[in-house]
């Protein structure tokens, strides 16, 4: 289910590290808990972002999401497609539906992310906490 | 109580279903101490007769069968009896927000139909479904403006409503902004160049009314150059909508909103009345109010529903692009009716004859009075001054059951004895000559009195 | 195959298209009088400016306009029709007389500028609700200015900001507990108010140590709804009150759901600084499938001098007039004097009733609620067992199990005749069902009601995909939101 290339966030956000460019999306629970996704807001490139700071949102008929940074950075490329096609982010929210590209100031703000293995324990604890609640 | 449908036996069978044995147990929760022990001190209750005598009673203390010469803001059109018939129908009347869009497609078609009407009035791409009204239209615009700029500058003309000033320095008031008046030059028209020094890469907004408050039509393409030269949006106020109809919209305009009080709705002593918001498709989602959607059912119909709800506040709370909830669609479907009532040929008919009284009384007063901004054009409405204050004059046109101009010594006291007069289609040859007649007179008085004082002098 | 409980709502099924697709050029719904000035030539007069072309506006038939739009209305539910129990919403009965009332000439064709002399019975209007709504709350002052009840939330909190910067400083923030309307936070916001939310206890109340714990001499207000969103009265609205003023903060009530209230208790005896008034819920003007509303703000002594400009006084030779010298004044919040017309109404709506209708109204809508919750115990979820006022929420909990929630359950109410309850709100209450019957309905019309809601729980059990595609009588079906919002078609084009 999460591919075991990409870190994650307790905000359910997504980040593919490539050399000094961290690519970010939202996970496929983000996605699947706001429903059927009718509009992104993303940054422009060039602008900056810091990490655990909203940089975008994600809207649903019903519901807006913000949308955290994991990294700090330069927006390096913005991923255009979403603004025609937000249905992007249910089909493929790992793939396709990567929001934005950025210069990563600071590697070592991977350091604290999650792995899929600790991204799913995350889920299903979470998940059981919800169901006590 | 008329209004109440349960009988003594039905409210004794649920206070027993309930195992209560007076209904008072059901206000328990209220601290004893607190609960009212005596009547409330209010009249009534009256039969319907007698409310009806007691309004008429009322009524007879206000004016009754007054020609009236105001506009300003408020505008006296003949009103098509098809509008009450209609708005009356309890389906209409007691309906609430299409929350429920299966069992409210009629209120949505209407508005989707008033967002059409407002749109092509406007010359924009896309109007929402209604807001409060003129004023409060006005401080959404800028507040939008600012939204999409992320600037903090707003220059407003002097000539915009003074009302529509006061409400939006009232919101605004402490949202860190600034809001600069642009004066008026010798035309009665904003003054360009006062505008071009003070309009800079910080002003959000270049709020410009049209006909503004002096009567006066401004010229959109110019101001419109000078605000997006600097990277400022152009919200252009229209109050008197049937304006639209003869003269060219503000299509170079970004945001324009206004009143559309004029398109059959009662002057109502000021309310309630209708603001409306239009702009560029580009700029929908920082829209305030209640937008409509046209879509499709499970079966494949076209239907409407509310939508793009993120941007309101009971999604997005105290990041909604507004705390605005209502709409004001029942006076927004009176609207829908005027317009559909005298549609593409019937409005611009409608318009003519606006000009053409306010022609001719501009015309009449000038022989005796001194109408300002003579050689501007203009639609419904011009200022007269004269040698006597406005006030006294309108004092004696009371006399005759007639309400003169507006006197502007509130509002521009640098235009002295002025006053704002208004002509519609229901304003009568005679009801103008009337007017001028004691226009005229005053005048008279006036001079000779002069003539005296100097006869005396010397 | 049980029996259902119908009603009588035939959606009359015309497939009445767009004003725009039946317009035909020549055709006209009027006619102008001749001018009796000479004619003038607006080419001539505006030049440039001159409008040449009014692109897509309708040409239609009198008739053909009748028809479209009663066609039209005929697609809406309406109080007029039957039961329409939108929590928080009030919707009652609207009196015809009142429609009538307003229509008085004089009272409809009053200019808002002509001279004071000849706005005498306007100006008594305005003065007498204002004195009615002052005894009804147990206020000490109002404004009938705001346009709705949000509006009425921004002045009152343009009031409270001038109160406290009045005395030195603003302060920052504004207390709104989870229950609340959106518009609370909305509102906050517009007036730069920091928002701080306040958790509920486990009774749906204000959680007393938690509202100790945050008050401080940063907050401004606390805005509360009382009853709150679940129809509970918060008992301990004393001790709000004075944990509030120890710390020199003002209660804000929002009077939403003041028709569990009146004569029975005013706000202005509990410790209430300021509040708003909504005109379309408690006062019986008509909701008109979204507005006018009208948002009156009713206030104590201490705030009078920041009311928003003008205000109505009497003057010494006992005339009244508006007064515009209010140095301390917030400003104006909207162009003239406010939705006057709806204060027609609201004026005529209380002096129908009088003192002991107002009471028997309020006693009414409790019954209703309560009889409704006595009805529904036991099939439906009642998150919170405190004793309920005007309105009771429930929660699909037990119906989520088999995958049909809150929203559902209103779509298959719609197939019986009545209008759904609000969905999903408050937020405290996860897939909640919020009932307010007002007491507009007969004890026959709830047990309808609660027949239909019975019958829908029991289909839940049964037939859960039928009650998932509900509505099935209706002249639409479900509708794609999703779609609509994600490329908006929000105005016809040829």
């Amino acid at each position: 289910m999460y591919p075991p290339e990409l870190l994650y966030t307790k905000d359910h956000e997504w980040i593919r590290v490539d050399e000094e460019i961290g690519t970010i999306g939202i996970t496929d629970h983000a996605q699947n808990e706001l429903g059927d996704i009718v509009f992104v807001e993303l940054p422009k490139r060039g602008d900056h972002v810091t990490a655990h700071e909203s940089f975008g949102t994600v809207e649903s008929v019903k519901a807006v999401s913000e949308v955290f940074s994991p990294v700090t950075g330069e927006v390096t490329s913005v991923n255009s497609r979403l603004a025609n096609a937000p249905e992007l982010v249910n089909q493929d929210p790992h793939g396709e539906a990567w929001f934005i590209k950025v210069q990563l100031a600071d590697r070592s703000q991977i350091d604290g992310l999650m792995t899929s293995d600790q991204y799913e324990a995350y889920l299903a604890g979470s998940q059981s906490a919800e169901v006590t609640a | 109580m008329r209004y109440l449908p349960n009988s003594p036996a039905d409210r004794a069978a649920m206070l027993k279903a309930l195992g209560k044995s007076s209904v008072d147990e059901l206000f328990e929760q209220i601290p004893a101490g607190l609960r009212l022990t005596e009547p409330l001190r209010l009249p009534g209750p009256l039969s319907e007769s007698e409310l009806m005598e007691y309004f008429e009673q009322v009524s007879r203390e206000s004016a009754r069968d007054y020609v009236s010469l105001l506009g300003a803001g408020a505008y006296t059109h003949y009103r098509p009896v098809v509008i009450d018939s209609l708005i009356l129908r309890g389906e209409f009347l007691t309906s609430y927000t299409p929350y429920q869009a299966e069992i409210s497609q009629g209120n949505l078609q209407a508005m989707f139909e008033f967002q059409t009407l407002i749109a092509q009035l406007t010359g924009m791409e896309v109007a929402n479904s209604s807001l409060y009204d003129g004023s409060t239209a006005t401080n959404e615009a800028v507040l939008m403006a600012m939204r999409l700029t992320r600037r903090e500058r707003v220059l407003m003309a002097r000539t915009v409503h003074p009302e529509y000033r006061q409400v939006t320095q009232t919101y605004l008031q402490h949202q860190g902004v600034h809001i600069e008046e642009v004066t008026y030059s010798a035309s009665g028209q904003i003054d360009v160049a006062a505008l071009e020094a003070v309009v800079n890469d910080r002003t959000a907004a270049v709020v410009v009314q049209s006909p503004n408050f002096l009567g006066a039509l401004e010229r959109w393409p110019a101001i419109a150059e000078i605000a997006h030269r600097h990277g400022a949006l152009l919200v252009a106020v229209v109050s008197e909508p049937l304006s639209l109809a003869l003269v060219k919209p503000p299509a170079e305009a970004d945001i324009v909103c206004g009143e559309a009080q004029s398109f059959g709705v009662p002057v109502a002593f000021g309310g309630p009345y209708v603001g409306f918001l239009a702009t560029r498709e580009q700029f929908i989602r920082q829209m305030p109010g209640r937008l409509v959607g046209e879509t499709r059912d499970t079966d494949g119909h076209r239907g409407y529903v509310l939508t793009l709800a993120t941007r309101e506040q009971h999604i997005r709370r105290e990041k909604a692009t507004s705390n605005i909830c209502t709409n004001q669609a029942l006076v927004a479907l009176m609207v829908n009716i005027f317009m559909t009532v005298y549609g593409k040929v019937g409005l611009k008919e409608l318009a003519k004859q606006n000009l053409a009284k306010t022609a001719y009384a501009a015309g009449q007063f000038a022989k005796h009075g001194n109408v300002l901004f003579a050689s501007t054009p203009r639609f419904n409405e011009f200022v007269v001054q004269t040698s006597e204050d406005p006030r006294a004059i309108n004092g004696r046109l009371l006399g005759h059951k007639m309400v003169g101009g507006l006197p502007l010594q509130k509002f521009y006291p640098e235009l002295g004895n002025a006053a704002l007069w208004c002509c519609t289609e229901l304003t009568t040859r005679s009801a103008i000559d009337t007017a001028v007649g004691f226009v005229a007179e005053s005048e008279r008085s006036v001079r000779s009195g002069k003539e005296e004082v100097e006869e005396v002098a010397r | 195959m049980k029996p259902t409980i119908r009603k009588a709502t035939r959606h009359v099924n015309q497939n009445e298209g767009l004003i725009f697709e039946k317009s035909s050029a020549g055709k006209a719904a009027w006619k102008l009088p001749p001018l009796d000035v000479p004619e003038v030539d607006s080419a001539k007069l505006l030049g440039a400016a001159e409008r040449k072309d009014l692109g897509n506006m309708p040409e239609v038939s009198e008739i053909e306009i009748i028809r479209h739009f009663t066609r039209m209305s005929t697609w809406n539910y309406a109080i007029d029709l039957g039961m329409y129990p939108l929590g928080s919403c009030t919707m009652k009965y609207n009196p015809r007389v009142n429609e009538a009332v307003a229509r008085v000439e004089g009272i409809a064709n009053g200019h808002p500028y002509q001279p004071e002399k000849i706005s005498q019975g306007a100006l008594h209007i305005i003065k007498t609700l204002s004195e009615q709504l002052i005894e009804i709350t147990g206020m000490d002052a109002i404004t009938l200015q705001p346009a709705a009840g949000a509006h009425g939330e921004m002045t009152g909190l343009l009031m409270v900001r001038a109160y406290h910067q009045s005395k030195g400083n603003a302060r920052k923030k504004i207390l709104i507990p989870d229950s609340a309307h959106g518009t609370n936070p909305a509102t906050a916001a517009m007036v730069s108010y920091a928002v701080e939310n306040l958790k509920s206890d486990s009774r749906g109340m204000v959680d007393i140590a938690a509202l100790e714990a945050q008050m401080s001499e940063d907050v401004a207000a606390l805005m509360l709804t009382n009853p709150n969103t679940l129809g509970v009265f918060e008992q301990d609205i004393h001790k709000i009150a004075d944990i509030l003023h120890a710390k020199g903060g003002l209660l804000y009530m929002d009077g939403a759901n003041m028709n569990a209230l009146v004569g029975k208790v005013r706000p202005g005896d509990f410790g209430v600084d300021v509040m708003h008034l909504n005109l379309h819920k408690t006062f019986s003007t008509p909701h008109g499938g979204g507005g006018p509303g009208s948002g009156p703000v009713a206030i104590k002594k201490a705030l009078e001098p920041f009311l928003p400009q003008p205000v109505v006084v009497t003057k010494s030779d006992g005339t009244l007039a508006f007064d515009y010298e209010r140095p301390q004044s917030v400003g104006r919040v909207r162009a003239f004097y406010g939705n006057f017309g709806m204060f027609v109404r609201a004026l005529a709506y209380i002096q129908a009733n009088g003192p002991d209708g107002l009471r028997q109204t309020t006693e009414d809508a409790v019954l209703n609620a309560n009889y409704i919750r006595n009805g529904l115990e036991g099939t439906y979820d009642l998150p919170y067992a405190t004793p309920t006022m005007h309105e009771v929420v429930f929660s699909d909990k037990v119906q989520a199990k088999k995958g049909v929630r809150t929203m559902d359950i209103a779509k298959r109410l719609i197939d019986y005749g009545f209008h759904p309850y609000t969905t999903a709100f408050p937020l405290i209450v996860p897939g909640a069902l919020m009932i307010e019957p007002t007491e507009s309905e007969s004890k026959e019309e709830m047990d309808l009601f609660i027949d239909a809601m019975k019958s829908i729980a029991e289909e839940v059990e049964e037939d859960a995909q039928m009650v998932l595609d509900a509505p099935h009588s209706t002249r639409v079906s479900r509708l794609d939101e999703t779609a609509a919002a994600r490329k908006p078609i929000l105005r016809w084009k040829p």
